[in-house]
């Protein structure tokens, strides 16, 4: 029932509103057990739809026809259609799914089993298992390289990017870095990978050819604790220019200049900042704040924030669907 | 088609040396260099806890150990290492023997949950031979004049866990405190800790009063009955304070005390809201899947024993890996610099203090169904770590190695 008004309201809003500029945000809240749909031309909320137990990590086929969930308790990825959010059919994942990416061409699936030590590799069309790769301890953050041919699995409490080839499935290399890594971000140029490290502090800045680290960024924000400051989601403009670091409990996202990894502002925004998802178009960058309950809305040109929305319980992650 | 894929000495981008430092493989063996620990838990036979949801499971300290090694094992894949805990039971009795056959076996790490006393010997015993890891006592005299150099404590101090409540009821605005005590020496030197936070944190002690500890049975079929009676009898008259503080290291009689006092106060310390190293309501920081893996392993929820001695075999691990390294001198002199830290699902990172080799780290402050608070509070400061509120701090260490 309260999908179908919805939907409805959607539909005026799409109507009223003019350019087809509008796009679905979709926010998994971890603690409600549902996904909030915004849109991103009017800042409303859409609605509100179950989803499952403890939704976190959550994506979108480059066609935009396939919405993923990670329902962590129910140790399944949920598949929905992004308009209607009916649920489609669910993908084996393996236990406690957290965080997962998809291939560029839009299969397969590569998910990090938080509990399980492992990346399952789940092909989308026929919702197989095609892999189970041992990796290190917690394993969470997943990165995709451009070209497709290499995923990064970050081990939480084994402090590595794990290196695995996509063909092959085999794990090529492994760096080590600061505390807790979380989150792996390549650019679109894949010429840098980014992996965030939650405890330590930082932001690796890694060069995927050899493998090494180039630079660490560390944060500094007068007034706030140290300890506060712990870098998860990054997201970076196509142009490899920007890029953007949800700095968790600090309640600031950092903007980091692509071409000298300095850090060049904070941007206030609500408490325990977790992942982030740009517009196709790069207007907006929507940001999950998990304490506060809400998505802050960052116009990524003036590097401003210009409004926060209220979403469901604990929002974790956000996906922007491409049309 | 499934494919698992086990792969092997990954090798470290980084450009990691062969692994095999000190185990020279056998042909066709894993040529892993193996980090060789022991835990080594000194039981004393006691009665049964008053509540019989806190009945000592056979395995504490130990199930912490497993995780730990398996954990260190996972990463030990990709470097080319292998982690070992023996577990090893002993009594008061035969405690310095069991440290003894440890020792000759040169085993570098030993993990020692034991009570002050026991520990202080085992730490003498061990002199340069090992390097401990004190995961149960708490005496504040073991990181201050009976400090030793060979001891790292990843257990909390008494002055820690004390001061960590302080800071909560004095953000609380509950500076009034009437303190009930144990009349075993732990539970007098407990009151005195908690003398010190009061004095520290600008709390009153209103009254301190001893329950004495008459070798009674704690629980009975007619247990509530007596107490009913007997609690707010016990309680009564004291001076106007804001909380009951029990200091009971032995559980002779805190659990009785919330909803039981005379006056209608809430009671913290060793009942109601308790200060731990760990409780198994955490779920922030990722706590919530530290806590799944636990207890698929172990059956049960986790303690603080369990805690304490998953991280210092973890500090193990996280040396190894950031040395690149399995030898024990390497190791040692890497945890006790200051370049280490450790991850431990408390959101921060944990570090050592140079002045008496205990780890820093948040306290949690719960009841028996959720995580109420942690400390330090934010509203105190200190000019290096925050964590450095908790405790004795360096200008007022006396600890001397």
């Amino acid at each position: 029932m309260k999908a179908k008004t919805a939907i409805l309201t959607s539909a005026l809003c799409l109507g009223m509103a003019l350019p087809a500029a509008a796009n679905r945000v979709f926010v998994s809240n971890e603690k409600g057990n549902d996904v909030t749909v915004l849109d991103s031309d009017t800042l409303e909320v859409i609605g509100t739809y179950p989803v499952g137990a403890r939704p976190r990590g959550i994506t979108i086929s480059p066609d935009g026809k396939e919405l993923y969930v990670c329902t962590s308790d129910d140790d399944l990825v949920r598949v929905f259609d992004p308009q209607t959010m009916q649920e489609l059919h669910t993908l084996p994942s393996g236990p406690d799914p957290e965080l997962f990416v998809l291939h560029p061409s839009g299969n397969p699936l590569y998910i990090a089993n938080e509990d399980d030590n492992l990346v399952t590799v789940v092909d989308t069309k026929t919702h197989k298992v095609l892999a189970e790769i041992p990796v290190g301890v917690e394993p969470e953050g997943m990165g995709v390289s451009p070209d497709g041919k290499v995923v990064i699995n970050t081990s939480e409490t084994t402090n590595m990017a794990h290196f695995i080839n996509t063909e092959t499935y085999e794990i090529f290399g492994n760096v080590l870095v600061d505390s807790r890594p979380r989150f792996a971000q390549y650019n679109d140029q894949g010429t840098k990978l980014y992996v965030s490290a939650e405890i330590g502090g930082t932001v690796s800045v890694i060069h995927p050819e050899n493998q090494t680290i180039e630079k660490k960024i560390s944060f500094e924000i007068p007034g706030v604790l140290p300890e506060a400051i712990q870098p998860v989601g990054i997201r970076i403009t196509k142009d490899g220019k920007k890029v953007y670091v949800a700095l968790g409990p600090a309640n600031r996202v950092a903007v980091i200049n692509g071409e000298t990894d300095e850090v060049e502002d904070y941007l206030l925004v609500g408490q325990r900042v977790w992942q982030m998802a740009f517009t196709p178009d790069e207007k907006y960058l929507f940001t999950t704040n998990g304490n506060s309950n809400d998505v802050s809305v960052i116009d990524v040109a003036s590097d401003k924030v210009i409004k926060s929305v209220p979403v469901g319980q604990q929002p974790w992650g956000v996906v922007v669907a491409p049309n | 088609m499934l494919r698992r894929i086990i792969i092997l000495m990954a090798g470290m981008a980084a450009g990691l040396p062969a692994a095999a430092q000190d185990a020279p493989a056998a042909a066709g063996q894993k040529p892993a260099s193996v980090v060789h620990a022991a835990v080594l838990r000194v039981d004393r036979p006691t009665l049964p806890p008053i509540s019989r949801l806190d009945t000592r499971p056979a395995d504490l300290g130990f199930a912490g150990a497993r995780l730990a090694i398996g954990d260190n094992d996972t990463t030990g894949r990709f470097m080319g290492q292998d982690f070992d805990a023996q577990e090893i039971t002993a009594t008061p009795e035969t405690a310095a023997a069991e440290m003894d056959k440890l020792l000759a076996q040169g085993v570098p790490f030993i993990v020692v949950l034991a009570d002050d006393a026991t520990t202080l010997q085992l730490a003498d015993q061990a002199g340069d031979r090992a390097l401990l890891f004190n995961a149960h006592a708490r005496g504040d005299n073991l990181r201050g004049t009976d400090c030793r150099a060979n001891t790292i404590h990843t257990a909390p101090s008494q002055a820690m866990l004390t001061d960590a409540l302080a800071q909560f009821l004095m953000w609380k605005k509950w500076p009034k405190w009437f303190l009930i005590a144990g009349s075993h020496p732990d539970d007098i030197a407990l009151a005195e800790a908690y003398r010190r936070s009061a004095t520290k944190f600008g709390a009153k002690i209103v009254e301190t009063r001893t329950y004495e500890d008459t070798g009674g049975s704690r629980r009975s079929d007619s247990g509530y009955v007596q107490v009913q009676q007997q609690m707010p009898v016990f309680t009564q008259s004291a001076p106007e304070h804001d909380v009951v503080i029990a200091a009971d290291e032995n559980g002779v009689f805190a659990d009785w005390l919330p909803y039981e006092t005379w006056d209608a106060r809430p009671v913290a310390g060793s009942a109601g809201l308790v200060p731990h190293a760990w409780s198994p309501t955490l779920e922030a920081w990722g706590a919530l899947q530290f806590q799944n893996r636990f207890e698929k392993l172990a059956g049960r929820p986790m303690r603080d024993d369990d805690y304490q001695t998953w991280v210092a075999l973890r500090m193990l691990g996280e040396a190894a890996t950031r040395t690149q390294s399995t030898d024990a001198a390497k190791l040692r002199d890497f945890m006790l610099s200051d370049k280490f830290e450790v991850a431990g699902f408390k959101g921060q990172k944990l570090t050592i203090r140079d002045w008496d080799h205990q780890l820093r780290q948040p306290i949690l402050l719960s009841t028996a169904a959720v995580t109420a608070s942690v400390s330090p509070q934010d509203q105190y400061l200190h000019q290096t770590s925050a964590l450095d509120t908790l405790g004795i701090d360096r200008p007022e260490t006396q600890c001397k190695f």
